[in-house]
């Protein structure tokens, strides 16, 4: 039987900890954002997709001080979050949690929007002839034809998530047990003289949690996938 | 009772349509391709927003351009069968069927979830998701899940228009029976001038965004100068008949017109059932003698009425039989007999051209 030794278990539980906390603090934003750019046309649209899609193409180093400056204690964001909720994200598990979110964002929006792109506007007007208010048709018709694209938006923003390493370490630093995800504790053993066994020790937890996690996504979207085109056979 | 007077801009596209619908009737839009025919139900339906006029239902305004009133789709409690099916994948037969069937929307005359399946021999397929259904059966869906929401009146836009012909033959009765055991209004968009003749109590031709005719079918079909939209090679006229008898020995049923009788091949109803006969101009040869020694069963003796002249080798005439009859002959024939308004002709009609899919009910006629 394996045996994690505590600083293995604190960064394997830190980094599930984190990215799911950060796919779900994404996912209502994710579907929003992604709803916005595919159905609704507005002025400074580009500008908005633009600023979705920022953390893909600037250094994440950018976006984790950019984060600190906008959400460090003194920062304007962040003060805000401090004096009225106690809330401090910096150092802590929690601001983690948002820039891994920040992060993976793009990605999440990317894959809903493809699949708000290919939902047939056809049934959601078929839907509102039936006597189907906007909400009901978005909640019943539309909601569960993206869910597979949901689901990889998901899958993606998790894995991004775990691997995320240049926003977290400016952003949060590397604090045990408190900050310190898969990615930086392996980072700090190969740092340290005759930490290879455990560098390699943690290579292999990541590589084994990463297909663990692409596993379960491809049973979940073959599920939804029968689900959604039938179980009957054609005729 | 449904009034539409509405003008809509679509590109090039000119849409001016003014007209009105009587309730418990099905009213055919005929019209070719590109015609304006869906625009124009879309807009009825509230799918999309005409530039000017207004459009009531009953009392309802629906849309009215002066007041700023444009009610939404789900507001308007009207069913809609589009060409595609647009079943809901996700969702069984059953639940296709239930999703409009919303007790708030309460009607006088309440569409029953079990009449429907009966009516429309669905009832197996309740379980199934929609990509295990035929192509007939979506449709039988589609309607049924129209029926299902109570509208107050239901949209069809070519829904047979995706079957092949035997699949158009099974569903065409059904759509007869909604209208006389639901007594819903439907408006039935169609460029199959046989679907029209069918079902339809009264037609709208649509010609290029504008409404180029209304009125009954055997009238407007009766009416040579608008052979142009109706179709050159199904044109032809329209009778209102009663069944009178049928006779078993040579399998020919005979219709009762104010003309006489016409014997039709392979069709036998209950006797004074109200049917429509379409006698396309092309079945119709003429001879100036009585004609003897001729194949033909239905010969009748009339006056040439009225001719409409066209280019080309052929002619159609309009022929006073007590009823308008159409003949199309040849330039050469009506040269060669000395034809003119007023000529005594007889009218031969082939037993055999005229069947099944020619007849249409006329049930919901006059109510």
């Amino acid at each position: 039987m394996v045996s994690f030794t505590p600083t293995e278990l604190d960064a394997l539980s830190l980094s599930l900890l984190v990215a799911l906390w950060s796919i779900s603090m994404s996912l209502p934003l994710g579907i929003g954002a992604a709803w916005l750019l595919s159905r609704k046309s507005f002025p400074g649209k580009s500008i908005v997709d633009g600023l979705i899609h920022l953390p893909l193409v600037v250094p994440p180093v950018v976006v984790g001080y950019l984060l600190l400056i906008l959400l460090g204690t003194q920062g304007p964001i962040g003060g805000f979050l401090k004096d009225t909720f106690g809330i401090t994200l910096i150092f802590t598990w929690k601001g983690a949690a948002v820039a891994s979110a920040v992060m993976a964002f793009p990605l999440m929006v990317r894959a809903i929007r493809l699949s708000f792109d290919s939902v047939d506007r056809g049934l959601e007007e078929a839907a509102a002839t039936l006597g189907a208010s906007p909400t009901r048709v978005f909640l019943t018709i539309t909601l569960p034809l993206i869910l597979p694209g949901v689901i990889v938006g998901m899958i993606l923003a998790f894995a991004r998530s775990l691997g995320e390493f240049g926003a977290t370490i400016t952003f949060v630093s590397n604090i045990p047990g408190e900050t310190q995800t898969l990615p930086l504790a392996l980072f700090t053993q190969t740092q340290t003289p005759g930490g290879d066994a455990s560098a390699i020790r943690l290579l292999v937890i990541s590589v084994a949690l990463a297909l663990f996690a692409l596993i379960i996504s491809e049973i979940i979207s073959r599920r939804v996938a029968r689900h959604i085109a039938g179980a009957g056979s054609k005729s | 009772m449904l009034t539409v007077q509405i003008d809509k801009k679509l590109g090039d596209f000119h849409l001016s349509a003014d007209f009105a619908v009587r309730g418990a009737s099905i009213t055919t839009i005929f019209g070719k391709s590109g015609a304006g025919k869906t625009s124009l139900i879309n807009a009825i339906a509230g799918l999309s927003r005409p530039d000017t006029g207004a459009i009531h239902l009953g009392e309802i305004p629906l849309f009215d351009q002066e007041r700023g009133l444009c009610l939404r789709p789900h507001e308007r409690q009207i069913g809609y069968v589009f060409q595609d099916d647009r079943l809901f994948p996700h969702l069984t037969v059953r639940k296709n069927l239930l999703y409009g069937a919303t007790p708030l929307r309460g009607q006088p005359t309440e569409i029953k979830f079990a009449d429907v399946l009966d009516l429309l021999g669905i009832r197996p397929l309740l379980g199934r998701k929609p990509n295990a259904l035929s192509g007939g059966e979506k449709q039988l869906v589609a309607i049924g899940r129209a029926l299902l929401s109570n509208p107050r009146l239901l949209l069809m836009d070519e829904p047979l228009a995706s079957l092949d012909f035997q699949r158009r033959e099974d569903i065409l009765p059904f759509i007869e029976k909604i209208r006389d055991e639901f007594g819903v209004t439907i408006i039935y968009v169609s460029h199959a001038i046989e679907e029209v003749i069918r079902l339809s109590d009264e037609m709208i031709i649509l010609s290029n965004g504008k409404v180029a005719a209304q009125g009954p079918v055997d009238e407007i079909m009766s009416r040579l100068d608008l052979h142009p939209l109706t179709g050159r090679f199904d044109a032809g006229a329209v009778i209102s008949t009663k069944f009178a008898s049928y006779d078993p020995v040579y399998d020919l049923g005979e219709l009762n017109f104010p003309g006489g009788q016409i014997q039709v091949a392979g069709l036998n109803m209950e006797k004074g059932t109200p049917l429509r006969a379409h006698i396309r101009a092309r079945d119709v040869s003429l001879m100036t003698a009585e004609p003897k020694g001729s194949s033909v069963l239905n010969v009748f003796k009339g006056r040439i009425s009225d001719v409409r002249e066209e280019d080309g080798p052929q002619l159609d005439l309009s022929i006073d039989i007590g009823v308008p009859l159409i003949a199309r002959v040849t330039r050469k024939s009506y040269d060669n007999l000395g034809l003119r308004v007023g000529s005594e002709v007889h009218a031969m009609i082939k037993a055999v051209a005229i069947d099944r899919r020619s007849v249409g009910g006329i049930k919901g006629r006059g109510r």
